[in-house]
């Protein structure tokens, strides 16, 4: 049953974040007073990129980003297996770390530069995403996603500064505004899109792949908080990436420096509050 | 499958342009005209275009910049000429320091003139690129050298 899960992930996944990436440029157009491409654009892109002629910078930065894809999948499958949530964390990271490799493996100042700031993006959400693992732990007494999903309460009410934490970093988990430093969606001949500058045809495919991955992975995170009520989930899930989009569209990208520092007293603080209330008072 | 004609990403240079047709590009963007609903993305990065738009003319200066960026481009590529400077040198065409068309330099696949172009010959200039574009994919599919120009 557990593989079938991760097997329908492996599978659905791309198509659930190609189309809501769709959806998502079709609404920011919208946003901003324009018609927006269709729907299906992210797959007509990724179809494209597939189509072009592989030119290669350096021969390992396809290895690397191949492993970030895998990666990106295999975290993905583990946590929609049920599996153990430490080890989807960790997997996470390290399919980042390998897109960073990736950039560095071009000897480019620009993907230097992506590089760096995709770091420092590593830097600043890592540690609350290791705090909400360790959240879900101590509300739930267990690691595993599968328990999780099936604690009867809502975990909101257990954990909301942890789950606050995880939307402030969520802005920079899909690489929205204010927090898009190491890569967006909109900023294509800034230097925020230089970790991809050296990346073309099916490698740069593989990014887009990833990501979409990933986006699934990200709101399957923060159905857990609502994981009691199947209904109320997809409503909380769906409400989250919408505003998500607004916030995009309504606030202009901060400097590096700021998004380090807010991001960590933000996550660490509302965490931390979250954490000590739980113990003292024992999830009630 | 043809996603080529899709998804045609952009990568505009101005050569020695007065800034009337870059200016023109840039209308093209806003939400007045918007190119984004043909999937027209301005990258901003050769490696990752498909359309290499090109305004202004060549001159000594600029022609290793325009092979340069023309080289990073993967196949299948189309060059588009925006303006009539980019088309022949125009008015410029004269001066001792310019050399003339951008095809001085590159294979110019499709020629738009006008002084300043127009979004609406700019999107049906990019429109008849992608015809080319699509040509180029279906030569390298089949196995044949793109850069025959058509
Ligand atoms: S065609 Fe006209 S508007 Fe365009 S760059 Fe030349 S002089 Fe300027």
């Amino acid at each position: 049953m557990n593989v079938l899960y991760a097997i329908a992930f492996l599978v659905l996944a791309p198509l659930l974040g190609g189309l809501i990436a769709g959806i998502d440029r079709k609404l920011t157009a919208r946003m901003q007073g324009r018609v927006g491409p269709p729907v299906l654009q992210p797959f007509y892109d990724v179809g494209k990129l597939l189509e072009k002629e592989h030119a290669i910078v350096a021969i390992s930065q396809n290895f690397f980003v191949l492993a970030y894809l895998v990666f990106i999948a295999f975290s993905g499958a583990i946590f929609f297996a049920g599996g153990d949530l430490l080890l989807v964390v960790f997997a996470l990271t390290l399919a980042h770390v390998l897109l960073v490799l990736g950039a560095f493996a071009a000897t480019s100042p620009y993907s230097f530069i992506g590089a760096e700031r995709e770091l420092i993006q590593l830097m600043a959400y890592e540690p609350m995403v290791v705090l909400a693992a360790a959240g879900f732990y101590i509300a739930t007494g267990s690691f595993s996603v599968s328990e999780i999903a099936a604690f009867p309460r809502p975990l909101i009410v257990l954990l909301p500064g942890i789950f606050v934490g995880l939307f402030y970093v969520l802005t920079m988990k899909l690489r929205k505004s204010p927090f898009d430093i190491a890569t967006s969606h909109h900023a294509h001949q800034e230097i925020v899109k230089g970790v991809t500058t050296e990346f073309s045809g099916s490698t740069l495919g593989m990014v887009e792949v990833a990501h979409w991955y990933e986006t699934v992975f990200l709101l399957g995170l923060f159905w857990l908080f609502f994981a009691w009520s199947p209904v109320i989930a997809v409503i909380a899930v769906a409400i989250l990436y919408l505003a998500e989009i607004f916030i995009d569209n309504a606030t202009a990208r901060v400097k590096w420096g700021f998004a380090l520092r807010s991001i960590w007293a933000v996550t660490l603080v509302l965490s931390a509050l979250n954490l000590f209330a739980l113990q003292f008072f024992g999830g009630l | 499958m043809a996603y080529m004609k899709r998804s045609p990403w952009i990568i505009h240079y101005d050569g020695s342009s007065c800034n009337g047709c870059d200016i023109e590009v840039l209308a093209c963007l806003t939400p007045l005209y918007d190119v984004e609903r043909f999937g027209i993305i301005n990258t901003g990065n050769p490696k990752h275009a498909d359309i290499f738009v090109v305004t202004g003319s060549v001159n000594e200066q600029n022609r290793q910049v325009i092979r340069n960026i023309y080289d990073q481009m993967p196949e299948p590529k189309v060059v588009a000429a925006l303006g009539i400077c980019a088309c022949s040198g125009g008015v410029f065409r004269e001066c001792y320091n310019v050399e003339g068309g951008m095809d001085q330099v590159i294979p110019v696949d499709v020629y738009i003139p006008g002084c300043p172009v127009r979004p609406e010959q700019i999107i049906d200039g990019v429109v008849r690129a992608l015809g080319v574009l699509e040509e180029k994919r279906a030569r390298m599919a089949a196995g044949e050298n793109a850069e025959v120009t058509a």
